[in-house]
């Protein structure tokens, strides 16, 4: 059989402001046969986005490209002009960006989004396209694929948008698909649906499929033939198996390591040296955070956190785990002092910790630092790295001059960072190297308890795997505690000791980090734990099948008091989980529940 | 210029580094005005003749070895008082130019850094200045006040705050909710230094085209004001008042009148240009 891509030689460059080239693609050749899915895998600034967009005859503002052959769907996309690449593009390939959310006009129904392309291209008559689509709505295994369609985008949520993009990019029947990262930015378990769709359509019309991504588990699901891209050119390039299995070059060994990334052993509680209880570094108690109105207890109507409670040992580190909307990050800023709670208390060591920032003492605020998510964000631009440690050591410490200087070099030894850095300025380092200033930022005031609030989501795995181990080196060389807050459950077990699930701003769960991946546990970190993707062809089949065995019942009416997971949980017990809050059951090794179902009933996982 | 930037950011200890670190826009604007700056205090002192001294019996006179630029309407020496009106057009504004854009900045800020209520009454009194046409009002306030070199920079000044104060409280807001700024109030770090250290130095790059642009607005302001007579007042000359007095030499195609209104285009286009970030 022939291929339906074929890419020989490929350079795609960039032109720098002075006027000078730069290679950004440089001699890439692939191939694709029909009705087979490609993946393009690398990180960031690997190119595997630029050539994603080549295929389509597409190079972004500023860039070119400037040589070799694009053949698609026996098209020469490179000898194309205006006029052939307008008839090309929807009709002959399509695009599914990476977040549909900001790809959908807010003002039109999505309806009339959908079948446009269908009528550009004066594929289809206007009540074929319509028809073709609710199709396409109910092959992407859509909620109500009659109705859909009339509704907006901002009444759907980021799972449904990304399906409906695909729904519109495939309206016209193309040959190829180019997917860019379609899933990245979705929780672990809206991820499977989507993927699954995606697979099923793709497989069921025989369209060949571009799939680029940084996530190799996903690339074991989805992919028939992988390419691994590094700066811009082929690394390797191999059936998926074989890339995963057995992968042949340097670069892609470690790609493959960096998604397994070790287990924290299980340590023991610090034993106290002085014989008495170890208090807790910070006690959360039944902190309700929310907005909107106040009822006559103070309490407010819509509530982010409700009723938390979590305490952090000695030395410990406590990860948080939740998807996005969970309530994770106004844990964060409510332990920082940023967002003060309505209702509960916060204890560091027994003392206890005002809401607001501004009411906390200075050696509170010294001893209890946050290393927040994004470094481009935290580090003032105009600052050097040396400047931006100096003041902390300055302003908690009275550190100046020589001295200062001294500490701060020491710092950047400690995150593992050389000294020529001391005089850049963020704007000047990679994003990895960010992030470990913004570590030593918060090591300079010498705390006890540090807040990271998802230090690794925007780096690349490879870099994200270095700063978790740099984490937990510094946790044990200088005994502090962490609060670990993630969505990545990879990263919660390599630094975790202990986790606690949150879901609707409760904690439905706690338990030791090392016991996560088996024994029974509440249903929804069941659901979470078996959705994050396994890098071994085959796993998607064997999740979907099972989660088509315990698919709940329609959604009863929304109440309040209820079990936050009721609409989603497979278990429930109609009638009381969607009313009654559910109890807290404590078993004997520090798990802690809060479910309706009695112990023994509870879904166990499979040891791994 | 370096040591505003040594002051804005000790983190970047010197002017030149400051100077270095700035997009090329503003670098090449702040170049340009140098050169206006050299000609503006040097100019008068090589000028071959004094502004108001009449050289020639022929008025409105070519190009010729003797007057460079030709003469004006009285026989005086256009040279030299092109020259003269440089000096006063570009001081005046750079006066009126600076007290706007500090008392806007600082306003600025002040509207994000303090309560609601200061940026409440502060923005309606600016949009309630910014609602009056600016001519208007520069020429209400110099009937009222006299024609005085002080009273111009004064209006010039009142005119052009409100611009400013918009741009650089929008400026502020959004630096004010970056996350660097709140890690720097978890740390507890006081009000002024917040100000001074973490948003201040965010600023001076949009800052700067800011001012330059309202730099040429000032000019254009001036010239209209002195070529409609309220202006700068005989004996003293500015680049509008050249372009008044000799505009009957437009008949004539006199040097007297195109040149000070070349001299005025660039000026303000080539700040404009050199701010666009092309090349000038
Ligand atoms: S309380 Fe009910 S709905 Fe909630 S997890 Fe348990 S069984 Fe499911």
């Amino acid at each position: 059989m022939t291929n339906l891509i074929s890419v020989r030689g490929l350079r795609v460059t960039g032109r720098r402001a002075d006027g000078g080239d730069v290679p950004i693609v440089r001699d890439v050749s692939l191939e694709a046969r029909q009705g087979e899915v490609l993946a393009l895998v690398g990180e960031s600034g690997s190119g595997k986005t630029t050539i994603a967009l080549a295929l389509m005859g597409h190079a972004r503002a500023g860039c070119g490209i400037s040589g070799g052959e694009i053949e698609v769907a026996g098209h020469r996309v490179d000898r194309l002009d205006a006029a052939g690449l307008r008839a090309f593009r929807g009709r002959t390939i399509s695009y599914v960006a990476q977040n549909a959310g900001s790809a959908f006009n807010p003002a039109l129904t999505l309806h009339r989004q959908v079948i446009e392309p269908a009528l550009t291209h004066w594929v289809l008559p206007r009540r074929e396209a319509e028809r073709r689509a609710v199709e396409l709505f109910r092959a992407m295994a859509l909620p109500h694929p009659e109705t859909i369609g009339a509704r907006y985008p901002h009444q759907l949520s980021g799972g449904q948008l990304q399906r409906l993009m695909a729904a519109m990019a495939l309206i016209t029947e193309p040959e190829v698909v180019v997917f860019d990262e379609p899933t990245t930015a979705l929780d672990v378990t809206t991820q499977i649906e989507v993927l699954e769709a995606f697979r099923a359509v793709l497989a069921h019309r025989g369209i060949t499929g571009v799939y680029v991504t940084h996530d190799l588990a996903v690339v074991a699901q989805v992919a028939d033939r992988a390419v691994v891209l590094r700066h811009g050119a082929v690394c390797e390039s191999d059936a998926t198996a074989m890339v995963l299995e057995r992968p042949r070059t340097a670069y892609a060994r470690q790609l493959v390591e960096a998604c397994h990334l070790p287990v924290r052993p299980a340590r023991p509680a610090a034993a106290p040296a002085d014989g008495a209880a170890a208090e807790p570094v910070l006690t959360v108690s039944d902190v309700i955070v929310g907005y909107g109105r106040v009822d006559a207890r103070g309490l407010p109507a819509r509530r982010i956190l409700d009723g938390i409670d979590l305490s952090v040992p000695q030395g410990r580190i406590l990860g948080i785990i939740g998807e996005s909307g969970c309530g994770k990050s106004t844990l964060a800023r409510t332990i920082a002092g940023l967002q003060p709670p309505a209702a509960g208390t916060l204890r560091f060591r027994g003392d206890i910790l005002a809401g607001g920032v501004g009411h906390r003492t200075p050696e509170q605020r010294r001893r209890l630092q946050i290393v927040a998510q994004n470094a481009d964000l935290v580090l003032n631009p105009a600052w050097t790295v040396g400047a931006i440690l100096e003041r902390v050591l300055e302003f908690f410490h009275g550190l100046r001059g020589v001295a200062a200087r001294a500490e701060a070099l020491r710092l950047l030894d400690l995150v593992h960072l050389p000294h020529a850095l001391f005089d850049r300025r963020p704007m000047e380092l990679s994003g990895g190297q960010k992030q470990r200033v913004n570590f030593a930022r918060a090591l300079a005031a010498r705390p006890d308890l540090v807040l990271c609030d998802e230090i690794t989501a925007a780096l690349d795995p490879v870099v994200a795997a270095a700063i978790l181990e740099l984490m937990s080196e510094l946790q044990a060389t200088l005994g502090l505690s962490c609060v670990f807050i993630t969505h990545d459950l990879h990263a919660l077990r390599a630094v975790c000791d202990r986790v606690a699930v949150l879901l609707g701003g409760h904690v439905v769960e706690q338990c030791e980090a090392a016991s996560l991946m088996d024994g029974a546990h509440h249903p929804y970190t069941q659901l979470l734990v078996s959705s994050v993707p396994e890098m071994r062809a085959g796993w998607l089949d064997e999740v979907a099948a099972r989660r088509r065995a315990t698919t709940p019942g329609p959604v009863p009416p929304a109440a309040d008091g209820g079990c936050p997971f009721t609409p989603r949980c497979g278990l429930r017990v109609e009638g009381v989980c969607d009313r009654v809050p559910p109890p807290i059951i404590n078993s004997p090794d520090g798990q802690r529940i809060a479910c309706h179902l009695p112990p023994d009933e509870l879904p166990v996982l499979p040891r791994t | 210029m370096s040591a505003v930037g040594a002051f804005l950011s000790r983190g970047g200890r010197h002017g030149a580094m400051f100077a270095a670190r700035l997009a090329p826009g503003p670098r090449r604007a702040l170049g340009l005005l140098a050169v206006w700056f050299v000609i503006a205090f040097a100019g008068p002192l090589l000028a071959p003749h004094a502004p108001g001294e009449i050289v020639d019996r022929d008025v409105f006179a070519g190009v010729s070895l003797h007057h460079w630029l030709g003469t004006d309407y009285l026989g005086r020496d256009l040279g030299s008082r092109l020259l003269w009106g440089v000096r006063y057009t570009v001081l005046i504004c750079t006066l009126s130019t600076l007290l706007s854009c500090c008392c806007g900045i600082v306003l600025g800020i002040a509207a994000t850094a303090t309560s609601v209520w200061v940026e409440r009454v502060l923005g309606r009194l600016m949009d309630g200045l910014l609602s009056i046409p600016s001519l208007l009002f520069a020429l209400l306030v110099i009937a009222a006040a006299g024609e005085s070199i002080p009273a111009l920079i004064l209006t010039m000044g009142v005119i052009y705050m409100p611009g400013s104060y918009r741009t650089s409280r929008a400026l502020a807001l959004r630096i004010a909710r970056a996350d660097y700024v709140t890690a720097a109030l978890a740390r507890g770090e006081g009000r002024a230094f917040v100000i001074l250290r973490e948003i201040l130095p965010n600023m001076t790059g949009p800052l700067l085209s800011d001012i330059g642009l309202r730099f040429v607005y000032a000019v254009l302001l001036l010239s209209n004001l002195s070529f409609l007579g309220l202006g700068v007042q005989p004996p003293l000359v500015d680049l509008g008042s050249l372009v008044r007095e000799n505009v009957l030499g437009l008949a004539y195609g006199a040097p007297a009148v195109v040149v000070p209104t070349l001299v005025l285009a660039l000026l303000t286009v080539g700040i404009n240009l050199a701010l666009d970030g092309r090349r000038p």
